[in-house]
């Protein structure tokens, strides 16, 4: 192969690249192998494709380029390197497989080699890593195998030469995760001054400086292919994981750390035992920090000083009690501080970014990071809350503390710092839902929580979680009408269970249109008793927001109208269809089936038979199909009504001129008796007639 | 059976009802009038119906406001009224109270008119068909034309007999009211009961007919009869005769001269002629009047207001 590549490279250099292989002297080819190569043109070899000789007839040419993306890209191929690569003894189609059957010279650019078809489990690998997966959507700054392999002088692994070579992969890693790099400024990284602590560190000292090529290097604890975050379950570096990972080298370790980890226990209850990371903090990994003096009491040194202040003016004072009182009693500083260099005078001016509590609490870190706030925090928005405004910092309570800053009667006040009205996240804020606090405080959870005391009340972080708040139009929020019933059934046992099986749940019913969920009945944050009069009344109207027409006919009878009054001993929507419940009146199940209604109406009358349940609850006199009699009845009733009126008020109104008149008559004829019976005096006969002046 | 008790009605008030006892003309009064005055007035209703038509406007005022402020529900006033009578609840017992005082009017009516029928001797078809029965005749029919003819100033004004077509046509509105208000009102208030032989949707019929006969009772009362009866200019500003049972002669002259004449002619007159009531009587029956009537244009203006300007 060596032999036939030297004679194909040489022929290519007398011919020049433009010229098809077929015209090089090549003495080992016949006549009629020409001949019939010329015949059957192109296609005849094509099936064969062409050699890596035909190849670098062209790629060997170092001025071969090509513009990509504006940029100008060598095409050279070092045939010295690539034969002497772990791939030398392939051909160039094997990898680049688009260019099978291809004529030359071939149109641009190639597909990307796919690695994967000879490298199956490390291909596959990768697409299940963090670089897989960015690569995956398309992230420009994600990694390809020629990223940390090289392409064309690919080396094993052993070989010294190789890029990824124990000595060389904190540096190929290191392209990346460098300090100021696209990813590392551009990434959510959690770690910081990655290769210089590394390099700092014992295993980066035994690699880098005493060239021990069994030392650590970054894919012995990261794997090559299986990048995960630390907060992915199947990391080599998950809290669960890293035991493992570490014992690959350090093994029997828990022989010498009895005292704290009681042996066996290490591996198999690794989430109830501190890591190995806990105490020897990824890349510094040095000795542990306390040992090396960087105790508590170091810090103290200075932070005990009640003057002490940062550059900003802000005191520096640590109170040392509220440490010791908090839930982080156990807790170095520096673990949390873990920026500090114990080999540095004052350690903590190695601190660059503030705590970062997501070293301990992964995946409440995970959740912030998906939730608003985060979203804002990372956004650099100074609105975003961060651990400490909700947790305090030093004085870290339990949520179960009832000093604590997160706990139950607490929350409500914690969260409206920024939500109640007028403050930043209710300013903030676009919706719908406004004077959230005074209205949660007069709710049933706000006075259960806050007057009644009962701290297992819905507070604002038992429906908004505490570390996931998303806005109700995010699928994945707690609040999302799709998950309401499921948040509101985590504390209403049973009732969720009703609600899915009911006509409101999309379980049952098969709609473009929104369907209600609990808030669209009960309302979000001023949820009342439902035994209560408001909520009562306020039902019909709440139904009626979607049953417009049924609710408007249901006012027509005398349940509705005595609701209307103001009156809630009569049925109501829920009272005859259920609550949660709610299925269509022809389904056997429902409160007004055939085999239920009787039942139903015997919760008020309890007398009630089949026949009287037959009376229309939703009955309107204006629809003459669906009700001819009583549509029938009610025009009779009109006509006879608007009859009489009319015949009665003509009557009225034309008498009404003739009576004055005759009022007139008689009060001239009164005036005229009046004077004959002044004129001459009274007779018994007329007397009578003066009792009409009564009138 | 209706006619006959029209009928009852009517020849009752000839019956020896009025008080027996013929007091010397001075009456314990202050009247300074001399003794020769003869003050007596014509007794028109006698006791029991002026107590009838007492319980009538109580019980028929209460109807009509616990009522229709179950069918004017959607105002606010009915909603403040319903609150002020102590709850749609109460309102209710008081409503099925006062219906029960208007059945017993009726009975007692009923009752009162067979008696007398009995007292008198007489027979059905005798009062049916009588000079004043109270069934509407042919006479009423010539009457109402020549009403019509002296609205438009085409005749004189018609000879009216002891019962005017309008008070026959009143007194027949009351007599139907009663049957259909009161028959669908029972069936609403013991729904169960007409369930068992009528179908359920009966009840919803049965709500249209009595809320809507109801709003032409009231509608009709407080609007037509108290005019025809109560409010005619020539009366304004009341008719106290259903209430104190007497009427000034002078007035049955001008108002009902058929009856007139033919007491006259019958030489019955003096029979059915008494002394005014008390003035402290007259007084008190002015005073109730007055508050009924209040109550019945209130509700009228109520109706108006639902029905024109609040109505859904």
């Amino acid at each position: 192969m060596a032999l036939r590549s030297y004679i194909s490279l040489h022929a290519m250099e007398t011919s020049g690249r433009s010229c098809p292989p077929w015209h090089g002297k090549v003495g080992s080819f016949s006549a009629l192998l020409l001949l019939v190569s010329a015949l059957l043109l192109p296609r005849c070899w094509a099936a064969q494709g062409p050699t890596s000789d035909d190849c670098l007839a062209c790629h060997s040419d170092k001025s071969l380029t090509t513009k990509r993306a504006g940029r100008t890209v060598s095409l050279f191929v070092d045939q010295k390197k690539f034969t002497g690569s772990i791939h030398g003894s392939l051909q160039c189609t094997s990898c680049h497989a688009d260019l099978e059957g291809k004529e030359l010279p071939h149109s641009t650019p190639l597909a990307k080699v796919n690695c994967g078809s000879c490298h199956g489990d490390e291909a596959q690998q990768l697409a299940k890593s963090l670089h897989g997966k960015a690569a995956a959507h398309g992230d420009a700054l994600a990694p390809r195998c020629v990223n940390c392999h090289g392409n064309h002088d690919i080396l094993p692994v052993k070989d010294p030469r190789s890029s990824v070579a124990a000595m060389k992969v904190p540096f190929v890693c290191g392209q990346c995760h460098r300090e100021g790099t696209p990813v590392q400024t551009g990434r959510h990284i959690e770690q910081h001054d990655i290769l210089e602590n590394y390099s700092e560190s014992i295993h980066g000292e035994g690699l880098l400086k005493k060239g021990l090529i069994v030392a650590a290097n970054c894919a012995s604890c990261h794997t090559a292919h299986s990048i995960l975050p630390h907060t992915d379950p199947n990391s080599s570096i998950n809290r669960r994981n890293i035991a493992a990972t570490c014992t690959k080298c350090h093994a029997n370790i828990e022989q010498v750390h009895r005292k704290t980890i009681r042996g066996e226990l290490w591996e198999k209850q690794a989430n109830t035992l501190p890591a190995c990371v806990d105490c020897h903090q990824p890349h510094k990994v040095r000795n542990v920090f306390y040992s090396q003096g960087m105790a508590d009491a170091d810090c103290m040194r200075c932070h005990a000083n009640a003057n002490l202040k940062s550059a900003s003016g802000r005191s520096m004072l640590v109170h040392v009690d509220q440490v010791a009182d908090s839930r982080h009693a156990k807790v170095a500083c520096s673990q949390c501080h873990s920026q500090v260099n114990a080999s540095r005078v004052r350690p903590c001016e190695t601190i660059t970014h503030p705590v970062d509590c997501t070293a301990c609490h992964e995946e409440v870190g995970q959740q912030y990071q998906r939730s608003t706030h985060g979203q804002m925090h990372a956004k650099g928005d100074p609105n975003a809350p961060f651990c400490k405004d909700c947790h305090g910092s030093h004085h870290v309570l339990g949520k179960h503390n009832p000093e604590s800053l997160t706990f139950a009667t607490n929350v409500p006040d914690l969260c409206a710092k920024c939500h109640r009205e007028g403050q930043k996240a209710a300013l903030l804020y676009t919706g719908t839902e406004h004077q959230i606090t005074s209205r949660y405080t007069e709710s049933i959870h706000g006075k259960g929580l806050l007057k009644s005391g009962l701290t297992v009340t819905a507070t604002c972080t038992s429906c908004h979680t505490a570390h996931r708040e998303l806005p109700a139009s995010d699928p994945e929020s707690t609040v999302n009408p799709k998950n309401v019933p499921a948040t509101c059934g985590a504390c209403h046992h049973g009732i969720e269970d009703q609600f899915v099986q009911s006509i409101h749940s999309s379980t049952l019913t098969k709609t473009d249109k929104p369907l209600p969920v609990c808030n669209d009945c009960h309302s979000a944050h001023s949820i009342r008793r439902t035994d209560e009069d408001g909520f009562k009344l306020d039902i019909m109207n709440t139904c009626g927001r979607c049953h417009g027409e049924i609710a408007k006919t249901y006012f027509d009878t005398y349940h509705g109208k005595v609701s209307k009054l103001g009156y809630t001993k009569t049925a109501k929507c829920y009272d005859c269809h259920g609550a949660h419940d709610i299925l269509k009146v022809a389904d056997p199940n429902s409160h007004l089936s055939r085999a239920n209604v009787v039942a139903t109406c015997r919760k008020c009358h309890s007398d009630a038979t089949r026949r009287f349940a037959g009376y229309l609850t939703h009955a309107t006199h204006h629809d003459p199909k669906k009700f001819p009699f009583l549509y029938y009845t009610f025009w009779g009733m009109t006509i006879l009504l608007v009859g009489t009126f009319t015949v009665s008020g003509v009557h009225t109104i034309l008498w009404f001129p003739r009576a004055l008149q005759m009022r007139r008559e008689l009060r001239a004829a009164e005036a005229r008796e009046a004077e004959e019976a002044s004129s001459k005096p009274a007779t018994g006969s007329d007397a009578k007639d003066g009792n009409d002046a009564q009138q | 059976m209706p006619n006959s008790n029209h009928e009852f009605a009517a020849t009752a008030d000839y019956e020896p009802q009025p008080v027996a006892v013929q007091e010397p003309p001075p009456v314990a009064g202050t009247a300074s009038a001399p003794a020769t005055v003869d003050r007596r007035e014509f007794v028109r209703f006698p006791r029991l119906y002026r107590a009838l038509h007492a319980c009538m406007i109580v019980s028929f005022l209460t109807l009509a406001v616990t009522g229709l402020s179950l069918k004017f529900s959607y105002t606010g006033w009915a909603a403040r009224l319903s609150r002020l009578m102590g709850g749609f609840e109460t309102e209710g017992y008081i409503h099925r109270f006062a219906a029960v005082i208007m059945f017993g009017t009726f009975t007692a009516h009923i009752v009162g008119l067979i008696r007398q029928k009995q007292r008198s001797q007489t027979t059905w078809s005798a009062l049916l068909f009588g000079p004043n029965t109270l069934v509407p005749t042919k006479r009423d029919a010539q009457e109402f034309v020549g009403t019509m003819k002296w609205f438009v100033g085409l005749g004189p004004r018609p000879e009216y007999g002891r019962w005017s077509y309008w008070e026959k046509f009143d007194y027949f509105a009351v007599f139907w009211g009663i049957v259909v208000i009161g028959s669908t009102g029972l069936t609403l208030w013991f729904p169960v009961f007409f369930t068992r032989f009528l179908p359920g949707s009966f009840i919803n019929v049965a709500t249209i007919i009595h809320s809507d006969e109801a709003l032409l009772a009231t509608g009709f009362i407080f609007t037509v009869h108290f005019f025809n009866t109560h409010l005619r200019p020539e009366k304004f500003p009341m008719d106290t005769t259903i209430f104190t049972g007497h009427m000034p002669l002078a007035e049955l002259k001008r108002d009902k001269p058929r009856e007139y004449d033919a007491l006259v002619a019958s030489g019955q007159l003096e029979e059915h002629l008494e002394e005014p009531q008390p003035e402290i009587v007259v007084k008190a029956i002015r005073f109730f009047a007055w508050i009924a009537l209040t109550i019945g244009f209130s509700v009228v203006v109520w109706i108006i207001y639902a029905m024109l300007f609040a109505y859904r």
